[in-house]
């Protein structure tokens, strides 16, 4: 499942202005609202099939298992749409797990303080490189995914020795509870909430989708590209370490195996979620339905009991696929010159 | 949107000294000065590589100039970038329009201009308002909301002037402003025109449609290889003078003939005609072409820079999609216009642009003359080396061919040599028709020379030959009969003794012949979508080499 190889939507030729029009609206529509309608029906499906799938417990677990995936989409959302993409997320995760756990002992300050500092460090190099160096984000970011991966192995002795988190206020953050829910849910609620209004309303939003939609127009209208692609990745870094230490407060520990291959679920839930892999258009709701669907369905695979979780990746390839097909193809209809 | 402007009205708003751009082996502006004053349309004309488009680029600081420089009322500049040209005021708008066009038409609009609530957040509502208010004046009524590549060109077009005139612009650069616009369109667009004049805000206006630029402009720019040629205003030419101008060619001077290396006429063979296109028709490109070439004749199809030339040769090549029109083929109708299907009814076509679309430069000269030829060369997917070899062999004596060998790189070759690899690899295939798009140009006199007596003895041989050049003398002494084109439509034929010099120019000038829209009736639409000659489609002078 590898979606990064979308092309780009291609220059078709004149076509009826009222049909076209009416094409693009629906077209329209469907980018925006296609991921929260298939997230309401399949959760329907689910709902009506099994009886534990809407039990609060189950639901709540499902909100928190994929709260941390989430948070990274939200970084990757702006990244994507700025025309770019992040390899690096899944590695950065997992080290900034590990230094959250290590870093723990200093108290919880540190513990979050450190992995975000680490990731923003490595997002902001690999921004930097990205921006100034024209090198293609894919590239660069596989470096970083590499890197970083190698540095938190080096940190863990490869692995052998696993950091307990050391800070009960710390792991508090990860598991404490309010109403039911716990706190990294609300923490990824308010995420999106401020990411949703940076991106469409906020300056810095408008540049993102600018350098995504047309770099040189962007750098013709004044939009300052160097700095904003930079800003781009900077986000996922941060997001990265961020979800990487509260899930290592949620576990209590450093678990050096997580977040490989993670990279892929955030991007597919991206996709899923209405943004354009080729960049310019997207939005976070569209993200947050995405990541929800895809815990749906590795949730209703778990409720069948007789698949293994492998299928999850089946059925969520196949969503990919069948997304990206879908918006090469609503693509063309909005294009009407 | 400055006052300034209007105070000193015959100041020049923006002024290129002297300018000189040179790029490899080409002088592409040599000592041009331009002024533009406030409030005023300039018509900037000239063939191709009169250096048009590089003047453009050093007024919107894409180029720097290698010696003169330019002057902002008065005041020396220097664009470091397209950027630091629009913080001037310069605004140019392109045929690809400089806007992000998956965003919407207000976000567009007002892109780091936003109006912003008191929290730092875009106000969607003023957003909106905001935008409607911009467009109102340029006639444009659409949900602002929705992205602009879902508007059609001409309302692209439109907010991309409504943006760069909102944004302080002085100067505004329209390149080809017409060329994808509907008649209705036109009209809006020149009503807009007046409207900046009235402002003070000068326009620099490229157009090769002559009525257009007599009905818009005040004064005139002539280049034509690098230089400017001529200044002034336009009322005080008339088209014949101005096409003169623009070519180059002094009626005074037009008697002295026999300079190049055709022979004059050839005998025309046969009857049935080896290439008939009937009624070519595509939107904005060409309107109803129709074009006869007997076997061993000359047609030369002249015309401006985007008359439809070169669009008339692709669309008969059939490497140019058309909404209408059949070409027929010694008699047999194509049925599919695809370049393989005219290649095999005989149809043989060397491009314009011979870097871009002809030859292989890494391929060795036999392989490039192999090319068209191989599916006939080989039976059942296996190619014979020896005859390939004989072929070439008899090609490069034929068309005398200057290399060490049929071995050498064709990159390594002289121009001239580059298009005679070219010619031979398409005689290879044995054509009815040959179609010579600019077949001199860029190579040196002797080569032309060579060039052209090859025609010649080609078309004596029978081959039907449409030959494409702005030269006019080349053109006018190698054809027999000539066809102008005059905005994608024909203009005349010259037949005989009519094929001069001048009487290509008397037809690329003349009036257009339906009266609907000569005179400045603003509001008055031309009957039909692009019916008349005068609003007839062209193609746009960036995209004639790529579609």
């Amino acid at each position: 499942m590898t979606p990064l190889t979308t092309a780009p939507p291609p220059a078709a030729g004149a076509q009826p202005r009222a049909a076209s029009a009416r094409g693009e609206r629906t077209g329209r529509l469907l980018q925006q609202y296609g991921a929260p309608i298939v997230l309401l029906l399949v959760a329907g499906v689910g709902a009506a099939a099994f009886d534990g799938f809407a039990s609060t417990a189950n639901l709540a677990n499902l909100a928190v298992s994929s709260s941390f995936l989430a948070i990274i989409a939200v970084g990757m959302t702006f990244v994507i749409i700025s025309g770019g993409i992040d390899l690096s997320v899944g590695s950065q995760f997992a080290l900034g797990g590990v230094l959250a756990a290590w870093a723990s002992q200093y108290g919880w300050a540190a513990a979050l303080a450190l992995p975000l500092a680490v990731c923003g460090a490595i997002g902001l190099a690999q921004g930097w490189i990205i921006a100034r160096t024209g090198m293609a984000p894919f590239i660069v970011t596989l470096a970083g995914l590499l890197g970083a991966r190698g540095l938190m192995l080096a940190i863990s002795h490869e692995g052998a020795e696993t950091y307990l988190v050391k800070s009960d206020a710390f792991a508090e953050i990860g598991q404490g509870k309010f109403l039911g829910l716990s706190y990294p849910v609300y923490i990824t609620l308010l995420l999106f909430v401020l990411g949703g209004l940076v991106l469409q309303r906020g300056r810095f939003g408008q540049h993102v989708f600018a350098v995504g939609g047309s770099e040189d127009a962007a750098g013709l209208m004044g939009v300052p590209v160097t700095r904003t692609k930079i800003l781009v990745y900077l986000l996922t870094g941060l997001l990265a370490g961020l979800a990487g230490a509260l899930n290592a407060a949620r576990l209590s520990s450093g678990v050096t195996i997580l977040g490989t291959g993670m990279e892929l679920d955030v991007i597919a839930g991206v996709v899923i979620g209405g943004t354009l892999l080729t960049g310019g258009a997207g939005a976070l709701s569209g993200t947050l339905a995405g990541v929800l669907l895809l815990g749906v369905i590795q949730n209703i695979i778990n409720q069948i009991g007789s698949l293994t979780s492998a299928y999850q990746q089946v059925v969520s390839g196949t969503f990919l696929a069948v997304v990206v097909v879908v918006q090469r193809y609503l693509s063309r209809v909005q294009r009407l010159t | 949107m400055s006052p300034s402007t209007s105070a000193q009205p015959e100041a020049p708003l923006i002024e290129a000294a002297g300018v000189v751009k040179r790029f490899p082996g080409v002088l592409a502006l040599d000592g041009v000065s331009f002024g533009l004053r406030a409030g005023e349309a300039h018509a900037l004309v000239g063939e191709n590589g009169a250096g048009k488009s590089t003047l453009l680029k050093v007024l919107t600081g894409v180029y720097r100039p290698d010696a003169g420089g330019l002057r902002l009322r008065g005041e020396p500049v220097a664009f470091g970038g397209p950027f630091d040209a629009q913080r001037a005021g310069i605004q140019a708008i392109h045929q690809e329009i400089g806007l992000v066009p998956l965003m919407s038409v207000a976000r567009n609009l007002l892109l780091g201009r936003e109006p912003r609530n008191r929290l730092g957040l875009i106000d969607m509502r003023a957003l909106h308002r905001a935008a409607e208010d911009l467009l109102a004046p340029y006639g444009v009524r659409i949900d602002v909301r929705r992205p602009l590549r879902s508007c059609g060109v001409g309302t692209q077009q439109m907010v991309a002037l409504a943006r760069a005139v909102s944004v302080d612009a002085r100067v505004v650069v329209m390149d080809e402003p017409t060329s994808s616009l509907e008649p209705r369109e036109v009209e809006t667009l020149f009503g807009v025109i007046r409207d900046l004049r009235a402002r003070g805000i000068a326009v620099v206006y490229v157009s090769h449609r002559l009525d257009e630029l007599f009905r818009v402009c005040s004064r005139v720019t002539v280049l034509r290889d690098g230089r400017m040629v001529h200044t002034g205003d336009l009322a005080d030419l008339d088209r014949l003078r101005l096409v003169s101008l623009m070519l180059g060619r002094d009626m005074a001077e037009v008697r002295a003939e026999g300079m190049t290396k055709f022979s004059g006429d050839h005998e025309r063979a046969g009857d049935v005609p080896v290439l008939e296109a009937r009624g070519l028709t595509r939107r904005h490109q060409l309107d109803g072409v129709s074009v006869t070439v007997r076997p061993g004749e000359v047609v030369g199809l002249g015309g401006l820079l985007g008359s439809g030339r070169s669009e008339t040769a692709k669309a008969i090549a059939g490497a140019l999609p058309l909404d209408a029109g059949t070409v027929v083929v010694a008699g047999t109708p194509l049925r599919w216009p695809t370049t393989a299907n005219a290649t095999k009814a005989g149809i043989a076509m060397l491009p314009e642009d011979r870097k871009a679309e002809g030859i292989v430069p890494a391929l060795s000269i036999r392989e490039n003359i192999a090319l068209a030829a191989l599916p006939g060369l080989s039976r059942a997917g296996i190619v014979s080396d020896a005859r390939i070899d004989r072929i070439v062999g008899t090609f490069m004596k034929r068309l005398r061919i200057k290399a060490s060998s049929m071995h050498q790189r064709v990159g390594e070759l002289s121009g001239g040599n580059q298009q005679k690899v070219l010619l031979a690899r398409w005689l290879a295939t044995e054509p009815k028709v040959l179609l010579l798009d600019e077949p001199t140009r860029g190579i040196d006199v002797g080569a032309k020379a060579e060039v052209q007596t090859l025609i010649d003895e080609l078309a004596r041989e029978g081959l039907g030959v449409l030959l494409i050049s702005s030269d006019l003398e080349e053109l006018v002494e190698g054809a027999d009969r000539v066809v102008v084109l005059r905005d994608g439509a024909v203009a005349g034929e010259l037949t005989g003794d009519q094929v001069s010099e001048q009487g290509v120019m008397a037809a690329i000038a003349a009036e257009p012949e339906p009266p609907a829209a000569a005179g400045p009736a603003p509001g008055d639409e031309a009957p039909g979508d692009g019916a008349p000659a005068d609003e007839a489609p062209e193609a746009d002078p960036a995209g004639k080499d790529e579609n």
